[in-house]
């Protein structure tokens, strides 16, 4: 690793005790004067939690925010389908918790792939964000006394999960949503709803605005301003099948990544092992049940190969029960990472159920024996209402069938401890950015995180952006917005001329099905190799195959799918060859090469205890990748066990 | 098990906002009855692509029924036949084999039609913008269990503060009344203290806003209950007009 290399991708990360650098940080972060705050302009993409918030509270501060996102409001981002809860180190139940233990917990669980100062910031403001939700009127439940109510999650020592049905994210989301919507009544925020972000413009150096679609009537608009933050999700969908909302995409990324902003880790994806599985070659989305039903649900397989029997036809003693048998002591509530593994392993052997043998079952007939139906409906009855819904069956009386489906990415665009991507003044917060969960997300955390940027990181490392930067005034009639807008045009038009003989869909869905083959669950680099090669061929047949109808200059659904698609196949292709660098396994990045013999990650610490970061080279030459390297003082660099 | 449909779909059809709009007649077959709703529109898209006909445009995101985009009048009937379900969330095992669909966007004067069967709700965002929030910034905030509150409370606020955003309550009522939306978000605040400083001016913006944005009145016939995906009770309507008779009679602002 050269200086060079180094020196670019640093972290920047304050000097001193763990505890005390995000103070020391605010100590010496430079402040906009209050009379000059109203002279600056800021752009939010996105309207989930991060971007909800952060538009919000910038807002407050008197910034001039315009806030952009895709759907037709504010309120509809994907943060709003998060069912579990938020994580905050209150100590409510007095079982002793704390903010280290916290940023124990995160940075463990994500198999010691995370920036440590970056967590041990987020548990430190985890307790605020709980606070500003319950000012805001988010309905959290609570206990009969009229205190907040919490509950264990994910196979927590300590319960600090707090919840709000299993509607949190939705509550969460309604509550920045309605602090926006104020901000928006008294002037300070401007909304641009259906507007899909398709450039970032660089002026000198810095981010200074956008191009984006207007999705009503086609128009190409651009906007400038002192600062960009994107806050735009994750890029599940690259797999087609996930549990994202349809919308959710990595354009507004990608483009960045194009005009210089670093990809971090893109190989670091989340498979979530309990979701309803496919049922045909129609289907368009995957459904998560939560994670909590593995509390009470044990999953098993028959002992026989292709065994046509209904499950209350197999006794006992031929079923494999197999979580309990590997993992004894975890049982069925081993990470989510390994139970994806052995039910995808067990499902390849020819042990799957279903009509097409990609599944497992999850029985609660134990659990209702044991604890009767009445409790089970009063834990689970919301879950088990939509399952039925989904699949015709009735949950009580014969198993769940489950299997795993692509649900988070913890790989984003790089940021350094400011959430500042390598292009200066273009913040990336939320799932969009890399830092907080290494390899490996832990349940309750991604709402703790989108929150935490938009609420408590962003308001003040923004401001310092502005106050230590001279930046000179800048409007759209800068040749440089009228040659990204130029650009835009060119590509737009070009994919409506194609006119060939496939549907845009049916690229989507054969990417995602040569993404969730060769690197899904398991990895290995013949597979990601072919993986390479085979996307490499699809993206040269969209360009000159795809089939786009309509007009560019009206509300074209296919048009906006085609461009978040071509975007997905250039990206599909950088996140392979992540895969393939990686040479070891931690987390949700698993290759088959690099393991225990008790199927667990191995990681490589000596060579990879490193992020790596892609660097765009040009339209045909391959990315540079960046490194980062990672420093554990606090919490010692051990191997996870579950047995 | 899975069962095919042959299905006849009568699909309202409008190229922009002015545009004249109507009805257009497809033939679809094979349909399994495990698809969803919109899965069944999807193939329905794919094939009139083949086609070289422009797909229907039709809102919809998160397909898992909560984030409140997909709107769809099924048959007559706002997000279709089952109860306290979205359109997404339908599935097309319950219809029949033989079947005709009829298929039309929301119809309301205040959410105008944008192309086929996608409508612009904006002004659901609007009526938030008058009042629908607390006026905290953050950082301003006690510690979460600084302000008690009762459970009893605290539940029937969440049970208002389900709403979708959907808009399906305004499609259903013949009046195209928006006070089940306006009503779940005003009951929400006014059952929580924090919620109550500014009950007053917030219940009286919130309705006057909805008026100007040309919602009709209420009709009492509680089709926009019946219609709700979320399950929200017109009780909450009751509550919102105890509030604004509070407001007008203490004529407090």
């Amino acid at each position: 690793m050269s200086t060079a290399q180094t020196a670019y991708l640093n972290g920047r990360v304050p000097d001193g005790p763990i505890a005390g650098k995000w103070e020391k940080c605010k100590n010496e972060m430079k402040l906009v004067s209050p009379s000059n705050k109203r002279k600056y302009d800021i752009i939010v993409v996105g309207t989930g939690l991060a971007g909800g918030a952060a538009a919000a509270s910038l807002a407050e501060l008197g910034y001039n925010v315009k806030s952009f996102c895709f759907q037709d409001s504010a309120r509809r981002a994907h943060s709003i389908a998060a069912q579990g809860g938020i994580n905050a180190a209150k100590n409510y139940q007095n079982d002793g918790d704390s903010v280290w233990r916290l940023f124990y917990d995160t940075v463990k669980g994500g198999d010691f792939r995370s920036r440590e100062a970056n967590v041990y910031r987020l548990a430190e403001v985890s307790a605020n964000i709980i606070d500003q939700c319950v000012a805001q009127g988010v309905p959290f439940a609570r206990e009969y006394g009229g205190v907040l109510a919490n509950r264990t999650f994910g196979g927590a020592l300590v319960s600090r999960t707090f919840y709000a049905r299993g509607q949190t994210g939705q509550q969460l989301l309604l509550g920045a949503y309605s602090a926006l919507m104020r901000q928006v009544h008294h002037g300070k925020v401007k909304l641009f709803t259906r507007r899909e972000m398709l450039d970032l413009v660089v002026v000198d150096g810095v981010a200074r605005g956008i191009v984006c679609r207007n999705l009503v009537n086609g128009q190409l608009e651009s906007y400038a301003a002192h600062a960009v933050l994107l806050c735009t999700g994750g890029y599940g969908n690259a797999y087609y099948l996930a549990t994202y909302a349809k919308g959710s995409n990595v354009t507004a990324a990608w483009r960045a990544y194009k005009r210089g902003a670093f990809f971090a880790n893109p190989c670091y994806t989340q498979i979530h092992p309990t979701c309803i599985p496919v049922t045909g070659d129609y289907q368009s989305k995957l459904t998560l049940m939560s994670e909590s039903l593995r509390n009470d649900g044990r999953v098993w397989v028959p002992l026989k190969k292709d065994d046509g029997r209904s499950p209350d036809q197999i006794p006992d003693g031929e079923r494999d029960y197999y979580l309990e048998r590997r993992y004894p002591t975890y049982g069925n509530m081993v990470a989510r990472d390994v139970a994806s593994r052995a039910a995808k392993e067990r499902c390849d052997s020819g042990f799957g159920v279903g009509s097409g043998g990609q599944a497992v079952f999850l029985d609660f007939a134990d659990a209702i024996k044991r604890d009767g139906e009445a409790t089970i409906r009063a834990k689970y009855g919301n879950l088990f209402h939509m399952y039925q819904k989904i699949t015709a069956e009735n949950p009580y009386q014969a198993p769940m069938r489950i299997y795993p489906a692509m649900h988070y990415t913890m790989g984003g665009l790089w940021v350094d401890y400011y959430l500042q991507s390598t292009i200066p003044g273009m913040f990336v917060l939320g799932e969009a950015n890399f830092s907080d969960h290494g390899s490996n997300r832990l349940g309750a955390s991604a709402l703790m995180q989108g929150l935490a940027d938009g609420y408590f990181m962003a308001p003040y490392t923004v401001g310092d952006h502005l106050a230590s930067r001279k930046l000179p005034a800048v409007t759209t009639d800068h040749p440089e917005f009228r040659r990204c807008i130029d650009e835009t045009r060119t590509r737009v038009e070009t994919m409506l001329k194609v006119n060939g003989r496939r549907s845009v869909d049916s690229f989507h869905r054969e990417l995602g099905k040569l993404l969730w083959d060769y690197c899904g669950m398991a990895r290995n680099a013949k597979g990601l190799e072919t993986a390479i090669q085979k996307i490499r061929g699809l993206r040269e047949e969209f360009w000159s195959n795809v089939r786009v109808l309509g007009s560019g200059n009206s509300l074209n659904q296919d048009l906006e799918h085609a461009g978040r698609v071509a975007d997905f196949l250039e990206f599909g292709e950088v996140l392979a060859r992540d895969a393939l660098a990686r040479n070891e396994s931690c987390g949700g990045h698993f290759r088959e090469e690099f393991q225990t013999p008790d199927n667990d990650t191995l990681r490589d610490d000596a060579n990879f205890c490193h992020v790596a970061a892609w660097e765009y080279a040009g339209a045909d030459k391959d990315p540079i990748r960046r490194v980062e390297p990672l420093e554990f003082k606090e919490v010692p660099l051990t191997q996870r066990s579950y047995k | 098990m899975s069962d095919k449909l042959n299905l006849t779909l009568k699909i309202w059809r409008q190229a922009s906002p002015g545009a004249a709009g109507e009805f257009k007649s497809y033939k679809l077959y094979d349909i399994s009855t495990d698809m969803s709703f919109l899965e069944m529109l999807d193939v329905l898209n794919e094939e009139l692509i083949q086609k070289n006909d422009e797909p229907v445009a039709f809102d919809h995101d998160c397909r898992e029924g909560i984030c409140g985009m997909c709107n769809l009048m099924i048959d007559g009937q706002a997000h279709g036949p089952d109860l306290e379900t979205t359109t997404c969330q339908l599935h097309m095992r319950r219809f029949r084999n033989g079947d005709t669909i009829v298929i039309e966007p929301w119809r309301a004067r205040a959410f105008p039609v944008l192309k086929d069967l996608i409508v612009d709700r904006s002004a659901f965002d609007r009526i938030m913008q008058a009042g629908g929030f607390v006026s905290v910034n953050t950082g301003n905030a006690p510690d979460g269990n600084a302000i008690l509150v009762d459970k009893d409370d605290a539940d029937q606020a969440m049970d208002a503060a389900t709403c979708i955003g959907c808009g399906a309550c305004v499609a259903a009522c013949k009046n195209a009344s928006a006070m089940l939306f306006v009503a779940a978000k005003v009951s929400q605040y006014a059952l929580l203290p924090q919620g109550r400083p500014e009950r007053t001016a917030r219940v009286q913006n919130m309705v006057a806003q909805m008026d100007q944005e040309g919602f009709g009145g209420c009709t009492n016939t509680n089709e926009c209950e019946a219609a709700c995906p979320a399950g929200i009770s017109v009780s909450n309507i009751a509550r919102l007009n105890r509030e604004y008779l509070r407001a007008t009679l203490t004529g407090a602002k």
